[in-house]
């Protein structure tokens, strides 16, 4: 085992796929020559070439088209956009093309695409720069998303990502590229999408969390045990389209509670579909309503206070375990 | 025609007469086609939406007609010619309108959706401008692998105003892709005339300051269309830069069925019927002795007992099952994990309770 920064895990299995399969080009704003501005793919230019590496103007619709028209006859473009932010100029080639084609030409032709970008609020950057979308690509029938949160989880489903004959939406977050985990670095099997990833096992509370919200989740049980005696178990699911609700429903039967979070808008929101789901297919093993923990319902301010205050902290998740679990009011 | 790109303009000239009357029928069959869709469609056959190309079939024959077999078609919601010109069956066109499973796209497309991925006809597209980038894509493939297909890809002068006109023909021509954007002016985009909707009319020169030259072509006539885009598509795949071909046309018909036509006038539209491209060109083919005249009715009697066959196809073609509902919106290996639906359980009851076989047109009265 090694240990490596995720945006060396990415960097790796980026190397491992351009390796593999000629067909897999990358595209996208200074991932080239510049290295990017998270310096996740720095140095492929010089090992792969111009022509698998390419620099691209900034035109997300049209990058994102372009992968798309070289995904139906064969290639296997991974295009980055430089951020979740961006992605919403491309929404049309992301929604009425990438995911619609293989449907509406009646299964003819295979959008095998990547679209990867980094999300999340943290860095001061403010309202137009801060999005957490998972939940906008989640809608859409015809795309897959993956929000892994570990290195290892990146590399795997990157991997796997990349292999995939359906458009993959790959969610990273721009607080997680310098965050170190180990992996098997000899290991280069892809991680299979629809295994969702138990990070804490517990029988008092189950917590799922989403991209970077599974170590903040985690962080947050390790309070709990500490100064609760709640011992939680934490489900990152990894890939939300597919999605391993099994796993989820198992952990709620065994737990009777659950608690969603999110770095996203609580409105339309992962952990509003997810309170649907259990809802729906595990009531009776609730002893209380699944609640969520999101960001701030508002656009992301400027200023670092009320920043710090507009996504979940590790004490958001501590409260709202403590009131799942009816004991709020007791500790507080 | 003048033609900025190309140096002098030359005369083109006729192909065999074998191929003349090839091209005459392929217009005619489109022709023929388009009015029976429209009358299918006033009898309800047909929902949603139905754009005809009447009165454009010389740009969709001449530009089909300048590709080989390998070569890429991308076109637009204007397309069922397109697909027919490729050589799509019309029977799988007319099927797709009417909904049934033996569709081009299954039923799952319509009118705006065709495709036909064995004779690369590589769709068409419901976004207007939304084809430009999906074309140069895969032109950047055909690029990346070395060989010398081409792309051709049509939209109306309408998306000329779109962002990917411009984003995708600076790429195209920064990476040197080959492919032909072919500007159908049929000097609508929708209701609002070309000097309503275009700072720069001349469209021809609005690829310029993108790197992408352009040349123009007379949209209602078959052989200067064909001369001028395979011209076109030889330059792009010698010299690995993409071109605009601008084809000067007009639309006979409303944007769509749903049309009122108030914004021209029935003068415009009788001038330019005078232009009519199969008149036109069948009258040049008499004249140059290729086509008799018993040829040419002929010709048309063909195309209408096609067009029969057609809708005969059309009517018989079962509609999609219930469970066709959920088919091909992913690509599934044998052994995939989780939920790729959110709706799994109420999906299988909504199948179970579905009446088979006939679904009835949405919202329309039969």
């Amino acid at each position: 085992m090694s240990e490596l920064r995720y945006r060396d895990a990415l960097k790796l299995a980026l190397k491992e796929e351009l390796s593999r399969d000629e067909n897999v080009i990358l595209m996208g704003e200074d991932i080239g020559v510049f290295g990017v501005a998270f310096k996740g793919t720095a140095g492929l230019l010089e090992e792969f070439g111009e022509r698998r590496v390419r620099d691209t103007p900034i035109s997300e619709n049209t990058i994102v088209g372009m992968g798309v028209g070289a995904a139906m006859v064969g290639l296997r473009p991974v295009v980055e956009l430089m951020t979740v932010n961006f992605a919403l100029l491309a929404f049309d080639q992301i929604v009425n093309h990438a995911a619609h084609i293989h449907y509406m030409f009646g299964g003819q032709a295979r959008v095998p695409l990547v679209v990867r970008m980094p999300q999340g609020a943290g860095h001061q950057l403010g309202p137009t720069h801060s999005h957490s979308f998972e939940s906008l690509f989640l809608h859409v029938p015809g795309l897959l998303v993956a929000t892994p949160a570990t290195p290892a989880d990146a590399r795997g489903l990157l991997k796997a990502a990349i292999r995939d004959e359906n458009p993959v939406i790959f969610i990273e977050h721009e607080s997680l590229y310098g965050v170190r985990g180990e992996l098997d670095e000899a290991d280069e099997r892809p991680l299979p999408f629809g295994l969702a990833r138990v990070a804490r096992e517990g029988g008092d509370v189950t917590i799922v969390a989403v991209s970077r919200m599974a170590l903040t989740a985690e962080r947050a049980a390790e309070l709990l045990s500490a100064e609760h005696g709640i011992e939680a178990e934490v489900i990152d699911p990894r890939t939300l389209r597919p999605l391993d609700l099994d796993t989820i429903l198992a952990s709620v039967a065994k737990t009777n509670r659950c608690l969603v979070v999110e770095e996203g808008w609580p409105h339309g929101g992962v952990g509003a579909n997810l309170a649907a789901l259990i809802s729906e297919q595990a009531f009776d093993d609730l002893d209380a309503p699944v609640t969520r923990v999101s960001g701030a319902d508002v656009p992301m301010p400027y200023s670092k206070p009320l920043e710090e205050i507009a996504f979940p902290r590790e004490a958001d998740i501590v409260s709202a375990v403590l009131g799942v679990s009816g004991v709020a009011e007791a500790s507080r | 025609m003048s033609d900025t790109a190309s140096g002098t303009p030359t005369k083109p000239s006729l192909p065999e007469p074998e191929t003349a009357r090839e091209w005459l029928a392929t217009m005619t069959l489109i022709r023929r086609f388009e009015e029976r869709a429209g009358e299918m469609y006033a009898r309800a056959k047909v929902g949603g939406f139905l754009h005809l190309a009447i009165g454009e079939e010389a740009t969709i024959v001449g530009g089909a007609r300048a590709l080989r077999e390998q070569d890429y078609l991308v076109a637009t919601y204007r397309s069922h010619g397109n697909a027919i010109a490729r050589g799509t069956p019309p029977e799988r066109v007319m099927a797709e309108l009417f909904g049934k499973v033996d569709g081009c796209s299954k039923g799952h497309g319509g009118s705006m959706h065709m495709f036909d991925a064995q004779r690369r006809f590589m769709g068409g597209y419901g976004i207007v401008g939304g084809n430009l980038p999906i074309a140069a894509g895969i032109a950047l493939a055909c690029d990346q692998r070395g060989t010398d297909e081409v792309t051709l890809c049509t939209f109306g002068d309408g998306a000329s105003n779109q962002g990917t006109f411009g984003e995708t023909l600076n790429l195209a021509a920064l990476w040197r892709l080959p492919v032909v954007f072919m500007l159908i002016n049929n000097q609508f985009g929708m209701g609002t005339s070309l000097a309503r909707h275009s700072a720069v009319t001349d469209l021809r020169r609005k690829g310029e300051s993108l790197g992408v030259l352009g040349v123009r072509c007379d949209g209602m006539d078959v052989l200067d269309t064909h001369n001028v885009v395979s011209r076109a598509l030889a330059r792009v795949r010698e010299e690995r830069h993409p071109l605009l071909v601008e084809a000067v046309t007009y639309r006979f018909r409303g944007h769509s069925m749903a049309d009122p036509e108030d914004y021209r006038t029935k003068e415009e539209v009788a001038q330019w019927r005078e232009r009519d491209p199969i008149p036109a060109f069948s009258d040049l083919l008499e004249r140059e002795g290729m086509l008799t005249v018993e040829q040419r009715e002929q010709l048309d009697r063909e195309a209408i007992a096609r067009v029969d066959e057609a809708v005969d196809f059309a009517e018989r073609s079962p509609f999609p099952e219930p469970h066709q509902l959920y088919e091909d919106v992913y690509v599934l290996d044998e052994q995939v994990h989780g939920h790729y639906h959110a709706d799994d359980e109420s999906h299988a009851r909504r199948l179970a309770d579905a009446t088979v076989g006939s679904p009835p047109l949405g919202g329309r009265s039969q």
